[in-house]
């Protein structure tokens, strides 16, 4: 009787070891926690970070890659305390993605 | 620094799956091993995830086990042991000594 990250000791396949450099976007999200835990904000800390991964269910924990993990956590824990409002993340998000389908963004098409 | 237990001391994890935020892996709960060093103070994660600020600080132990104690059937060598961090509120003294 276990929550669905706590899974030392179950079959998990071989470990991945290839390496790639981080993504510009991965470097942001991780700058953006290292402001927010810092000691001048202390908006949130690893712990809540790590309470807000362990949180995102069964799904997508598996299917999220390590930062999107991260800035989903990030995004919850913004909202939780009031930084953040549902309805400013949604609107914009929807600017970037309108940006992004219209620019591309990093070299990348959109889908 | 007050630690409540000693080095060398054989301690159980507590047995207990409370929801929430937890640094205790589900794989010691109920097991035994010997406390290999003391960490330090720390304050309490399972208070931190909630934004609050984890005072009391609690002590952080380095508890070892054999494997053969965490794994059902495990099919190592005898001496294999594996050294978690586990925090005093979760460990009690052992009822009997496992080596």
């Amino acid at each position: 009787m276990h929550r669905h990250h706590d899974m030392g000791g179950e079959p998990a396949g071989p470990v991945e070891r290839s390496e790639h450099d981080p993504a510009a976007w991965e470097k942001r999200v991780d700058a953006i926690l290292r402001l927010l835990t810092d000691q001048k904000r202390r908006i949130m800390t690893v712990d809540e970070l790590r309470r807000g991964i362990e949180e995102l269910g069964p799904g997508a924990y598996d299917e999220f890659s390590y930062y999107e993990r991260w800035i989903a956590s990030i995004g919850e824990n913004l909202l939780e305390k009031g930084v953040l409002t549902v309805d400013e993340l949604g609107r914009k998000m929807a600017e970037v993605e309108a940006r992004w389908r219209a620019e591309g963004w990093q070299g990348r098409a959109a889908p | 620094m007050s630690a409540a237990f000693a080095i060398g001391q054989t301690v159980r994890v507590r047995r207990a799956f409370p929801p929430g935020h937890v640094r205790t892996p589900h794989f010691v709960r109920g097991k035994g091993g010997v406390v290999e060093s003391v960490a330090g103070e720390y304050a309490n994660p399972e208070e931190l995830a909630y934004g609050r600020d984890g005072h009391p600080a609690r002590a952080l132990y380095r508890v070892r086990f054999r494997q053969s104690e965490l794994w059902p059937n495990y099919a190592g060598p005898a001496a294999d042991s594996a050294v978690v961090d586990l925090y005093e509120h979760w460990l009690e003294p052992a009822g009997e000594a496992r080596p």
